[in-house]
């Protein structure tokens, strides 16, 4: 559109950037708002004087001394351990990223490389599971999980969302493997490789782009879960988001409020560094499955 | 690849999905046809010297005993989907019968919970699908006409909406339109009334809802458009400038057709997913005002009394639900890939 630059008019330029200013403040204010005011008092953040106490925190100068005060993170993180919470997601991430992606990369090669008719069913199949609401397969697990003993427990959610998370991960990766040629593993077979050899040695160095396009997105799923960790998991295995709200539930009425508006600045910065990093790998994986089906 | 080959390989990831996935689905139909035991109730006489009573007391033993034999509880057909909490068949005929006009008619059907939840579900997708693949694209060209240099931070920031947890940004926005809040103090200043809340009012909850569903999946669209818009064929472009088209024509005419089976893909992409909404109306604590029907599951399974049986009959209509949306997904999919 090089070309088509130079002829446009000052107008349309200033409407152009002016739409654009718009979007980026609707799309970022929401987060700045937060991050700035999850170091008020409550008095401040939601105040009804004026929405300016928000920005100067007149009252947190009362209170703390200073206009900007961590009093909510440090109850947040210490007096309602919100670090277990994320200790906890943190294993609950680690693991099921880890396990989907081992599980996925198998599935996703010998989907790629079957020549057969079933494997398209699968994948058919795949898609019908990805469209169900997770809501509607917690409540199958709930009952058999009772009678079992296996509700509350870590490696129960982690199992689920990984099963959860499949058909995702089993989608994307067979389209990037079916990517890489077929005569590479085909001449490991021809000099004398067993398949899971000609997977080892030469499928594995050259997935790595795809896996970690991949991995991201089951480290999205796993982190910004709430119904599957929030129906499953004991209170002591909470992870971050549903302990976030069991915040709206109790401190509310305490008007301890911030501590949710502090954890949840907490749960955002993550997201935040991963985005800047992993830009370009996330923009591929969306558009992967639109831009070329 | 031979099939023993392919077993090997597909076998974790097809245990997995067939335990936790298939498995579940056959548990939630179950579910849906039994409903737990009645307690066991004997009838038993006092006597004392001056006379008999009958009371009625619970056998314990004999309610733990049916319990244990029959873990799923009691066979009622299909008694659960007809009742009032979901297809309302009766109720149904019975405000048809009853109601004066259609309007009439559609305030009590609003009153069925199960068709409160489907009415704001279908209306989340229908108002949100459009509004945030509209909004996405005239991001996309509006990016798509900016200096490469600057491109890259402004998808950064635009990413954000999306990748943010879902219920960690409905509440961000929640704290927002609080009336003590920011967007809410500016939304009471903009009518002039100091004592609007917007969530104590039904409409503009839904509203609200509405506005989250639109900023969260706008950059999707937004992202994909704007790849898609990395490929619309240069020279065709400078044929229709020459033959003089303006920049509008060049748009209705050629850029858009080229995006057609992207919007296609999005809009079935959606659609399913905004079927399932429900984080939001956790975070905005609207399940007064506004119930999906994921939310009308989790409400069930949640608190004192867990409704399982109920929970699974909303469970198996929205698989319903799900499939039919999904249909035209599958016809797709066949086509392209299945003719093989």
């Amino acid at each position: 559109m090089a070309s088509g630059s130079q002829k446009r008019s000052a107008t349309l330029n200033l409407v152009l950037s002016g739409f654009l200013i718009l979007w980026l403040v609707v799309a970022i204010f929401p987060f700045a708002w937060t991050f700035w005011g999850s170091f008020k008092v409550e008095g401040d953040f939601f105040s009804k004087a004026s929405w300016q106490n928000a920005l100067f925190g007149p009252l947190t100068r009362l209170e703390h001394g200073n206009a900007f005060t961590g009093a909510g993170y440090h109850g947040a993180w210490v007096k309602e351990e919100f670090w277990r919470a994320a200790l906890n997601s943190f294993v609950v991430v680690v693991c099921v990223v880890v396990i989907s992606l081992t599980f996925g990369t198998l599935g996703g090669y010998a989907l790629s490389r079957s020549t057969y008719r079933y494997a398209f069913w699968l994948l058919l199949m795949a898609l019908v599971f990805r469209a169900m609401p997770p809501l509607t397969l917690v409540s199958g697990y709930l009952l058999p999980f009772y009678q079992w003993n296996l509700w509350g427990h870590l490696p129960t959610a982690i199992i689920v969302l990984v099963a959860i998370n499949q058909p995702f991960t089993l989608w994307m990766l067979t389209a990037f493997f079916r990517n890489i040629p077929k005569d590479l593993d085909e001449s490991a077979r021809v000099d004398g490789c067993t398949p899971f050899q000609a997977f080892r040695h030469v499928i594995i160095p050259v997935m790595w782009p795809g896996v970690i396009t991949t991995g991201l997105f089951s480290f999205l799923l796993a982190y910004n879960d709430f119904v599957v960790t929030s129906m499953l998991l004991s209170k002591q295995n909470q992870t971050m988001i549903p302990k976030i709200a069991s915040f709206l539930g109790t401190t509310q009425t305490e008007g301890n409020v911030m501590f949710a508006v502090s954890s949840v600045v907490s749960v955002t910065a993550p997201l935040f560094l991963l985005v800047m990093f992993f830009q370009r790998q996330i923009v591929s994986g969306l558009t992967a499955g639109a831009v070329k089906g | 690849m031979k099939h023993a080959t392919f077993l090997r390989f597909f076998l974790p990831t097809a245990t997995a999905m067939l335990l936790f996935i298939a498995l579940p689905i056959l548990s939630v139909l179950i579910q849906s046809v039994h409903v737990p035991h009645d307690r066991v109730v004997v009838e038993v006489e006092n006597c004392t010297p001056f006379g008999c009573t009958k009371s009625t007391v619970i056998d314990q033993n004999a309610t733990e005993k049916l319990r244990d034999e029959k873990p799923l509880g009691r066979f009622v057909g299909m008694a659960i989907y007809t009742d009032r909490s979901h297809l309302a068949f009766s109720e149904l005929g019975e405000a048809w019968h009853r109601s004066a006009s259609m309007g009439d008619f559609a305030a009590r059907v609003m009153n069925l919970p199960f068709y409160r939840a489907l009415a704001f579900t279908l209306t989340y997708m229908a108002v949100v699908t459009p509004l945030s693949i509209m909004l996405g694209f005239v991001v996309a060209l509006a990016v798509n006409a900016i200096p490469r240099l600057m491109r890259g931070p402004i998808i950064f920031f635009s990413l954000l909406p999306m990748i943010v947890t879902p219920l960690v940004g409905a509440l961000i926005l929640f704290w927002m339109v609080d009336s003590r809040g920011i967007l809410g103090a500016a939304v009471q200043w903009l009518v002039n009334d100091p004592n609007l809340s917007l969530k104590a009012s039904t409409p503009l909850t839904w509203i609200m809802l509405l506005v989250y569903g639109t900023w969260s999946t706008a950059p999707f669209a937004f992202v994909v458009y704007y790849a898609g818009l990395q490929t619309v064929p240069q020279d065709s472009l400078e044929s229709a400038m020459l033959d003089g088209a303006t920049r509008w024509q060049r748009i209705r005419y050629i850029v858009l057709p080229h995006l057609m089976p992207l919007t296609v893909f999005m809009f079935l992409i959606k659609i399913m997913d905004n079927f399932r909404v429900f984080e939001p109306i956790v975070s905005f604590n609207a399940g007064a005002h506004a119930q999906s029907l994921s939310y009308f599951i989790y409400s069930d399974l949640g608190g004192e009394t867990r409704l399982l049986s109920s929970a699974a009959a909303t469970s198996v209509l929205t698989i319903a639900g799900v499939l039919v949306l999904l249909s035209p997904v599958l016809v797709r999919t066949w086509r392209q890939f299945g003719k093989a």
